[in-house]
């Protein structure tokens, strides 16, 4: 395999992607230009609220958009230095799943209802690997076991909608990991469920993820579970990244006035009497983003610059290392980015 | 206590489970709510939380006056809900009012937003002054546009949705909104937004809250009192920093740690707990908790405990044998 040259780079290279969808003559861009790389066995949270493009930039990353409506108008995504946008489908196919596997907010709809669990995970492996079905349905319950779904060989021959959520959770996971990719992508993957369950399922993807050294891309638009399990973040707004930085940067010093807004408005469970400050307004109407800075016509700090003049993500000046909390990636640089005219002083304030 | 304006005592409500066509017979029931009394004061807030299927909207829906009981009384200042005549029901339900989750789904797609705000008076009768200004008074109060009243909600973001049911409900000048839910569907910068406004509204005309919400950080943000729930009944209740910082309950203690705190430099071991939430048609034995419980011994399966004051907490009642201040986890 080529794979083994590349393996200097980043796992997964994403570059200024833009995906527009397109419907009766009229266009909205849902991803503006998004950009992000991961490494092997790191955990990139992309943090967005609705129609920031985070899902629909998974999407694409995944080769899974419908086209049309949807168009990759331009950008590359590279896994191990092999560009992957513009394959032909057929050799797409062995990367989708493979490598890159994706899993979704809503399990019962992701899976196949009238298919037993047992079916949906081993077709993977007849697909991909030419398994024989016996071998197929062995495998099937050994990867049942590892999500830790209870008596696993006497549950294979059920259907979707005879396990909870969590446990249907669990299988739409198996089925992910059926073929041991390198990149997980996880799509809200805990916002349907219980915040216990959630707790077990978080625990999972953990463990799963340090046994086989992923990288796991987490999309969420839940702080809380940012900050607990990711390493780096990348924050959207509109279609692109404004803020990219290790966790403990953004959250002790945030550069971006969107990502100083977020974390002003959200209640905390560990603090009394937390006065929230909200940002105005709502979130933009993608046929018609703003001018200049998307956030601009919420942001407390903008100025005239703003509304004409879009702020590259760049590198910020102050940019200090950051304490690693595993201790495994000591000494590497810590790019701390944001994609405001005024980083420093956003983040000098603090 | 005199400043109590709703009192719910000992509210049962199991929905049949029926098979056959013809010959209809009940194989079991769904125990939504199983016994569940509380109060409310003036002024106050109550959060009640609890995952899925605790029973909290179908308690929400008894609270309205729109599931009738199975057994237990629901008292509206001194007068019970269900005793009450049509007309009288109709009179007390001009005081207490319904926010739902989704602003979505709850409001009419063809109607504008005039119509939908000025409904209530449809029913109730016409406000003094006249119905077209107080839709616009309305809308003011919850923040948006009075010249907005013709538009219709597709025409408005979700935050905003949920800004005209606000105003609706504010309509009659209610005593009592019950919230279902009512940000859960929000963006977390919208969220802020009304929940401040809830907050503003409460001061300004003293309403009183029952606050429904799995979001256990929401709850605690906005509640002067919480309830706790599991399974159709309450297993802890007591003043907001009882419950967040010296809960008692073992499943209020693994509700609390499961949040993840949105501040890195807090990853703290948590209780994961195991298993799912039991079945409401058939749940355990004694203790409904003991099934995930890790302190569990053999009298929580025979005994059922009772919500009471335990370890001389004074107005923290708690539903376990060995109930403990564990400090927060």
């Amino acid at each position: 395999m080529s794979d083994e040259e590349q393996s200097t780079g980043p796992l997964l290279a994403v570059e200024d992607l833009h995906v527009e969808f397109r419907s009766r003559g009229r266009s909205v861009q849902a991803v503006n230009g998004l950009s992000y790389t991961l490494d092997e066995g790191e955990t990139l949270a992309i943090l967005g609220e609705s129609g920031s493009g985070k899902s629909v930039g998974a999407q694409a990353v995944m080769g899974i958009l419908d086209t049309p409506p949807a168009h990759v108008t331009k950008g590359s995504v590279r896994f191990r230095g092999t560009e992957l946008l513009g394959l032909p489908e057929k050799k797409r196919r062995d990367y989708r799943g493979a490598k890159i596997s994706m899993i979704f907010q809503d399990a019962l709809s992701a899976l196949n209802p009238v298919h037993r669990v047992g079916d949906q995970i081993a077709e993977m492996l007849i697909v991909h690997r030419k398994s024989s079905r016996g071998e197929a349905r062995k495998r099937a319950i050994d990867l049942m076991d590892r999500v830790r779904i209870p008596s696993a060989a006497s549950r294979v021959n059920d259907f979707p909608h005879q396990f909870s959520g969590g446990m249907r959770q669990r299988v739409m996971i198996a089925m992910a990991l059926a073929l041991e990719p390198d990149v997980l992508i996880a799509d809200e993957p805990t916002t349907a469920l219980d915040v216990t369950v959630q707790a077990q399922i978080m625990k999972l993807l953990a463990e799963l993820q340090e046994e086989m050294r992923m990288g796991l891309i987490l999309i969420t638009h839940d702080l809380g579970v940012v900050a607990d399990v990711a390493d780096r973040i990348a924050l959207m707004y509109a279609g692109r990244v404004v803020e990219e930085a290790w966790v403990e940067d953004l959250y002790a010093r945030p550069a971006h006035p969107y990502a100083e807004g977020l974390l002003a408005s959200v209640p905390r469970i560990d603090v009394r009497d937390r006065s929230l400050t909200p940002i105005k307004g709502s979130p933009p109407n993608l046929a018609a983003i703003p001018s200049g800075c998307p956030f601009h016509p919420r942001c407390p700090r903008a100025r005239d610059r703003c509304s004409t003049e879009v702020p590259e993500l760049r590198l910020l000046q102050t940019g200090e290392g950051a304490p690693d909390r595993s201790g495994a990636r000591s000494g590497a640089p810590s790019p701390h980015r944001s994609a405001c005219h005024y980083a420093e002083e956003v983040s000098g304030g603090r | 206590m005199a400043d109590e304006i709703l009192s719910v005592r000992d509210v049962v409500k199991h929905y049949p489970l029926t098979k056959g066509v013809l010959f209809q017979h009940e194989v079991g029931r769904v125990k939504a709510v199983d016994g569940v009394s509380f109060e409310l004061r003036k002024g106050e807030t109550l959060g009640l939380v609890g995952e899925s299927g605790c029973g909290k909207s179908t308690l929400a829906k008894l609270l309205m006056g729109v599931e009738r009981p199975t057994s237990g009384s629901v008292h509206f200042e001194d007068r019970d809900v269900f005793s009450l005549s049509r007309a009288e029901l109709r009179r007390s339900r001009r005081r207490m009012q319904l926010v739902m989750q989704d602003p979505y789904t709850s409001l009419n797609p063809r109607m504008t937003v005039g119509d939908i705000v000025g409904e209530p008076f449809a029913v109730h009768g016409d406000p003094e002054g006249g119905r077209g200004r107080r839709v616009r008074e309305l809308l003011e109060i919850v923040g948006l546009d009075p010249d907005h009243v013709n538009r219709y909600p597709h025409q408005f973001s979700g935050g905003q949705r949920q800004r005209i049911g606000i105003a609706r409900a504010l309509a009659l000048r209610p005593d009592v909104i019950i919230c279902d839910e009512p940000v859960s569907a929000l963006d977390v910068s919208v969220q802020a937004q009304v929940m401040n406004l809830l907050a503003d509204l409460q001061r300004e005309f003293g309403l009183s809250y029952v606050f429904i919400a799995h979001d256990l950080a929401v709850v605690r943000h906005i509640s002067d009192r919480v309830a706790v729930m599991y399974l159709g009944k309450i297993v802890e209740i007591g003043d907001e920093e009882q419950i967040y910082d010296h809960p008692t309950h073992p499943y209020t203690q693994a509700l609390l740690s499961a949040v993840p705190v949105p501040d890195p430099t807090k990853r703290t071991g948590r209780i994961v707990l195991e298993g799912d939430v039991p079945s409401p048609t058939d749940p355990p034995s004694g203790c409904r908790f003991r099934t995930r419980c890790w302190k569990a011994e053999e009298i929580c399966a025979s005994e059922e405990p009772a919500l009471e004051v335990r370890a001389g907490r004074s107005d923290h009642p708690s539903a376990c044998h060995f109930a403990a201040d564990s400090g927060r986890p």
